[in-house]
């Protein structure tokens, strides 16, 4: 477990004082993935490198399973780190060194026997597929290589904690997809516990169980990953999460458009209610979807359309047409989880 | 002619052999003097494990004294401290002595370059993971800059080889002194194109070989 109470990081700039962490507490569980997602400069590496202490806070403290480690220094802080794996967006592997080397200098550096050692390194070499890489250098390895043996180094001493700056950036995207199953099936094995930050969305959804939400060094929204992508507080949380679902529509259309145009959210077991067809019999309205998408996050779905409503052929007399289509979208409203009416 | 050529031989066989003395025993404090001194400028500056602005700025100091005095009046400003560390001041082991202070300075302002061209990225990785800072000078530091080490050494190498002609005004020898005397002096032109012929090959040879081992211990090209 991971507590980091009060956390407050400034950095001295051009003559004033920047403060990329401003006040964040969050207490991270065993065994969790837990994200930081945020843009460039939000301060999520900032916060990340607190955690092994790379970066002291100037307030605040850092507790790892009880133990308060915010003032250690010297030989007890670099115990700690033992403890504490960290894998780099830019790999960060001696250059100099073969994969089996840079392997085995992390278990060097804890101290462990030649014997020890020749028996780990291929043992994690197997685990990150790269057992017939032993005598290569770096430079002989792609990206995606390279940050497999990032991944085997880190947790050579068996850590507790894996902190990932950033671990996929530097990657394409399928490459991005098979480190992050790789980060998944560490943390699902092993069981160890693993903070990953990324600018991406994409990246959160795809491993994450719980995320916070930085901005301008503050931690403005935090929760299980399902949850923050379902219904999002903050106007900067909805901004990534749109960005996510990217359900723009060109131009042409919303030029067009005659009707009213809405965009539904749908979560877990109401995203099995047929609504829509629903809607059509009832009001008599008609039901065009121009975009729609589902996505599972955890085994739970999140599905978002936008459809456009029109009056359809059979009009019940009784009612004029705009009033028809207000009940329809109040029927949706009141039988899924949002409702936004993008154009009327 | 035959006679002439004879010794001319010996003349350049015994100038070779007096620089090499000099270039090897001042290569030689390079390495042992230059590159803890080089390590120091890199550590007290960077804010690693010992950020030491004094040490720095002494250390800072004292190369750039080195450095900014061209190396003939060098030659004659240390003439003081050769006669007291040997006894004499002639001859190229006296000459030798303000040539290793030449090369350890020298020397140190490429240590500090090379290990500022490590990926600062590395040595976090090994803070990261716990390394003491001894390991990260004996295991990260000196191998990822070991390239960079061995192609400053060759500059170095090459540097000596010139400042070591100039020993001859301190009664040095060496092959500069050669070209110099019967050259210069005499007129023996043929003398001195054969020592500039030999220094030529000497210093490609050299060059050659600093590439090789420096192309060997990059691995980041292959």
């Amino acid at each position: 477990m991971i507590e980091l109470q009060d956390i407050s990081v400034a950095f001295t700039g051009k003559g004033h004082a920047i403060r990329a962490v401003r006040n964040v507490s969050l207490r991270i569980g065993q065994g969790e993935i837990y994200g930081i997602v945020g843009t460039s400069g939000a301060g999520k590496s900032t916060l990340l490198r607190t955690i092994n202490l790379l970066e002291r806070p100037d307030s605040g403290r850092v507790v790892l399973d009880g133990r308060d480690i915010t003032n250690l220094r010297g030989a007890a802080l670099r115990r700690e780190r033992q403890r504490i794996g960290m894998v780099f967006q830019h790999f960060n592997l001696l250059h100099t060194s073969t994969v089996y080397d840079n392997v085995a200098f992390t278990l060097e550096i804890a101290g462990k026997s030649r014997q020890e050692i020749s028996e780990r390194v291929p043992e994690l070499l197997n685990l990150v597929g790269l057992a017939d890489k032993a005598g290569a250098y770096p430079a002989q390895l792609s990206g995606g290589q390279k940050q497999r043996v990032g991944i085997a180094r880190a947790i050579a001493n068996h850590p507790e904690v894996l902190l990932c700056d950033e671990p996929t950036s530097a990657l394409d995207l399928e490459t991005s997809a098979s480190i992050l199953e790789l980060l998944q099936e560490v943390n699902a094995r092993l069981g160890i516990t693993i903070v990953l930050i990324s600018h991406e969305m994409s990246v959160i959804k795809k491993i994450c169980t719980r995320v916070a939400v930085m901005d301008a060094g503050e931690v403005i929204e935090e929760g299980d990953v399902y949850d923050i992508f379902a219904t999002p507080q903050q106007p900067f949380t909805r901004q990534l999460v749109d960005h996510t679902f990217n359900l723009d529509l060109p131009q042409r259309l919303t030029q067009e458009l005659s009707g009213t145009l809405l965009k539904i959210l749908f979560l877990g077991d109401r995203a099995e209610t047929p609504v829509l067809s629903d809607v059509t019999l009832r009001f008599g309205v008609s039901v065009n979807i121009l975009h729609g998408k589902i996505e599972y996050i955890n085994n739970r779905a999140i599905g978002l359309l936008v459809a456009l409503l029109g009056n359809g052929p059979d009009v019940p007399q009784s009612l004029t047409g705009s009033a028809r289509i207000a009940s329809a979208v109040e029927f949706i409203r009141s039988n899924t989880a949002r409702v936004e009416v993008l154009h009327a | 002619m035959p006679e002439v050529l004879t010794t001319l031989l010996s003349d350049l066989t015994l100038a070779f052999g007096e620089t090499f003395l000099m270039v090897g025993t001042s290569s030689l404090f390079a390495v042992v003097g230059g590159l803890p001194l080089g390590f120091l400028l890199y550590i007290t500056e960077k804010k690693l494990f010992w950020d030491n602005q004094i040490a720095y700025a002494l250390g800072s100091f004292f190369v750039n004294v080195i450095r900014s005095v061209p190396f003939v009046i060098l030659l004659v400003v240390l003439l003081p401290l050769t006669q007291f560390v040997l006894g004499t001041t002639i001859g190229p082991v006296a000459a030798s002595i303000p040539l290793s202070v030449a090369a350890i300075a020298f020397y140190a302002r490429l240590v500090e370059g090379a290990l500022c061209e490590v990926d600062p990225g590395i040595i976090e990785a090994a803070q990261a993971f716990g390394a003491s800072p001894l390991r990260i000078v004996g295991r990260v530091l000196l191998r990822e800059a070991l390239p960079g080490f061995l192609r400053g050494f060759t500059v170095t190498l090459i540097s000596l080889i010139g400042y070591s002609a100039m020993a001859g005004i301190v009664g040095g020898g060496g092959v500069g002194d050669l070209a110099i005397r019967f050259g210069y002096y005499r007129y023996q032109t043929n003398v001195m194109v054969v020592t500039v012929i030999a220094l030529i090959v000497l210093v490609q040879v050299v060059q050659t070989l600093g590439d090789r081992a420096a192309k060997r211990a990059d691995k980041k090209g292959n």
